[in-house]
């Protein structure tokens, strides 16, 4: 049966019913209803698990890592500068290879300060070794989560894992959810058993000193991992997932509207809602477009991108971040996929842009008007108001 | 597959729990506290440590001194990470079984981890933290911490330090910590009682142990436990315990040594010695013992 909730609390909902044994936060908008909803379901002993009030991000991100070295599932949420805060506990926490799953309700990043929407927040720790799965719409934030803990806690995986909402859209947003029940999410998502801990019985140290005839390997062995074992188990966990809840899941990427396509659009998050509007009006007037939905964002599903977008024409590459100083993050990436993937042939020209920033509305017009005008640009901002600008340059 | 775990074996070196072969300095008071600290807490005991030298000389992997479960993570956030582990041991049902111990240097304590520490104590977490205190950033190369006293000489106060130590007891005192302690390697059998009787209560408990540097205080290696006497001796480093904020126990003196005779013996208080300016800053110094003194009440009679 489908309840009409906010995003927020299906989500906190969706993670009680994967029940983390310790749960620490801090607040910071438009994250906090999650944490506040899982703090009411533990003092209504709907969950059993600890929950932390701690002093920082930095300190929620790092008792969450406590907890997982202490061999228990843990769960974290934050946004923007509490992300930021938490960077350097975020690779910490995959070096030391714990399964620690959170959401990242994206948000712009400081200065001048925003609490609305983008995902600048998350592309500055994408090089730290976390599992990025960016959700659309609430269900599908819901789904991943159920998803997340399993990928994770994968004795092969041993990483974290990051669910990716875009802030108020939809962890405000309402919309109707569906719930599976609760002994289909404790079959999918088994009991989590460390495959190594703090334990006074079989004593280990973990972070220790490591120098240069070691550190290297490290990496190289997260590397293996995310380009082996998670590109393999992404998929898999996806297809499982869609047998057992018989909900589609879709793993990488969606396709949407792509068969024939000659222009297509790639993004990711719930700006993809938006885009498929606008895919269908333009189909609607006979245009052959469609939408490449990027869902696991790391592992970067290369080949599988430059597999499904090969055949158009024009790819159209929708950022709600940027690297200041070169381009929209994932047209960067788009295009660094078809210079590594194409053995050289020539692949469709690529154009970026830039949209939604601190939380800028993204309307269907605008995106249909990328369509209409084909212009062959790097880094287009959408919507900007010259007005606007002021005295900065 | 994982194929390089980051964590190391333990040696089967020897029968204590810290082992040797570390890379610790000589006359080191550090390694010497830790090992203490960790024989009267026993087997059943998790270590969580801050950046510094104890982590950099007792891990190097695939190396490991600890033979119980250690967890080092960053500079700042024992406090935190130990957090985490207590809350992970009470959904186990086995917080009372195991101690935790939270440790941390002069600078990962007072400086860069004590927003931590000050969140693990006000939750009231059951762990036992503790500040090895050698006085400044040795790790690093001997810069100026928060606890690095009046007129030191680092390689970022070359003029001397121009403050007083930051008073961490007072602060965790402040905090409730149901047990706050200060403590002496040349003392082990006092300290060990003093690790017994904190994890014996439940709650948080802060216990500071003055840690001897050769290398940061330019002291000769062999005079680490004489310098670490003199400091209690001079009132410089007073031995006390509070029980739920009450003073109750006070290591009492027959009498006071000099000031000088504690500075004399480190290179890093030298030219407090042989100046002007230091002899004022000396004079500053045995103001601060005088309070010292009249607070803790250290005299006989």
């Amino acid at each position: 049966m489908k309840q009409f909730l906010e995003g927020a609390v299906a989500i906190a909902r969706t993670v009680a019913m994967c029940k983390p044994a310790v749960i620490a936060a801090y607040p910071i908008t438009p994250q906090t209803h999650i944490v506040e909803e899982l703090a009411n379901l533990i003092a209504a002993k709907k969950l059993n698990a600890e929950f932390v009030n701690v002093e920082s991000e930095h300190s929620a991100a790092s008792c969450v890592l406590g907890a997982s070295a202490a061999g228990v599932r843990v769960y974290s949420s934050t946004s923007s500068q509490g992300l930021l805060l938490m960077a350097e506990v975020l690779f910490n926490i995959a070096g030391m290879r714990l399964p620690v799953v959170m959401c990242c309700v994206n948000r712009a990043v400081s200065a001048p300060i925003n609490i609305w929407n983008d995902q600048q927040d998350i592309v500055t720790v994408r090089d730290a070794g976390i599992i990025l799965l960016f959700a659309e719409d609430i269900q599908e934030a819901c789904d991943l989560h159920i998803q997340a803990f399993k990928i994770a806690e994968d004795k092969d995986i041993m990483l974290p894992v990051i669910v990716n909402i875009d802030g108020f859209i939809l962890s405000h947003g309402f919309e109707p959810v569906e719930f599976p029940a609760q002994d289909l999410v404790d079959k999918f998502v088994s009991n989590y058993e460390a495959p190594y801990k703090l334990d006074v019985d079989n004593p280990m140290t973990f972070g220790p000193l490591s120098g240069p005839e070691y550190y290297l390997e490290t990496r190289y062995a997260m590397q293996k991992t995310m380009e082996n074992e998670v590109m393999k188990k992404i998929q898999a966990v996806a297809d499982d997932f869609t047998k057992n809840f018989g909900r589609k899941s879709f793993g990488f990427i969606e396709k949407y509207k792509t068969d024939d396509a000659e222009t297509i659009f790639v993004s990711m998050g719930s700006i993809c809602g938006t885009i498929k509007e606008s895919v269908d009006d333009l189909r609607n007037q006979g245009e052959k477009v469609g939408l490449v939905r990027v869902i696991t964002y790391r592992p970067f599903p290369s080949k599988i991108l430059v597999n499904s977008l090969n055949n158009a024409k024009k790819i159209c590459v929708i950022d709600k971040s940027i690297s200041l100083g070169l381009n929209g993050i994932l047209f960067t990436e788009i295009s660094a996929a078809f210079y590594s993937n194409n053995n050289g042939k020539n692949f469709p020209k690529i154009s970026g842009y830039v949209s939604g920033l601190g939380g800028r509305d993204v309307s269907k017009e605008e995106i249909i008007d990328i369509f209409k005008q084909n212009k062959d640009v790097e880094t287009e901002f959408l919507g900007v108001n010259k007005e606007n600008i002021g005295s900065y340059i | 597959m994982i194929e390089t775990n980051i964590s190391s074996n333990v040696s089967q070196y020897d029968k204590t729990l810290f082992v040797p072969g570390h890379t610790a300095c000589a006359g080191c008071g550090q390694s010497l506290a830790a090992k203490l600290v960790l024989e009267a807490a026993g087997k059943n005991t998790i270590v969580v440590n801050n950046t510094g030298c104890l982590e950099v000389f007792s891990t190097g992997y695939p190396n490991t001194s600890w033979k119980v479960p250690f967890i080092h993570s960053l500079f700042e956030n024992a406090g935190a990470v130990s957090t985490g582990v207590e809350s992970a041991l009470t959904h186990l049902g086995i917080n009372d079984k195991i101690n935790i111990i939270a440790q941390a240097g002069d600078g990962g304590f007072a400086d860069i981890g004590l927003q931590a520490f000050s969140g693990l104590w006000e939750r009231g977490q059951n762990i036992l933290t503790i500040c090895y205190d050698n006085e400044a950033y040795m790790n690093t190369g001997i810069q100026k911490s928060g606890l690095t006293p009046l007129g030191t000489i680092t390689t970022t106060s070359p003029s001397g330090n121009l403050k007083f130590k930051k008073d961490l007891v007072e602060i965790s005192l402040a905090h409730g910590c149901v047990y706050v302690a200060t403590a002496s390697v040349h003392l082990p059998v006092e300290l060990q009682r003093k690790v017994k009787k904190a994890l014996s209560m439940k709650g948080p408990k802060f216990l500071h142990i003055l840690s001897p540097c050769p290398l940061g205080w330019k002291s000769d290696t062999s005079l680490s436990i004489e310098i670490a006497r003199l400091a209690v001796e001079t009132g410089v480093w007073p031995l006390f315990e509070y029980e739920n904020g009450s003073l109750t126990n006070v290591r009492k003196l027959k009498k006071l040594v000099d000031v000088e005779e504690y500075l004399k013996l480190q290179g890093r208080f030298k030219h407090l010695l042989d100046t002007e300016d230091g002899k004022n800053i000396v004079e500053q110094w045995k103001k601060i013992v005088e309070q010292k003194v009249k607070k803790y009440n250290l005299l006989e009679n």
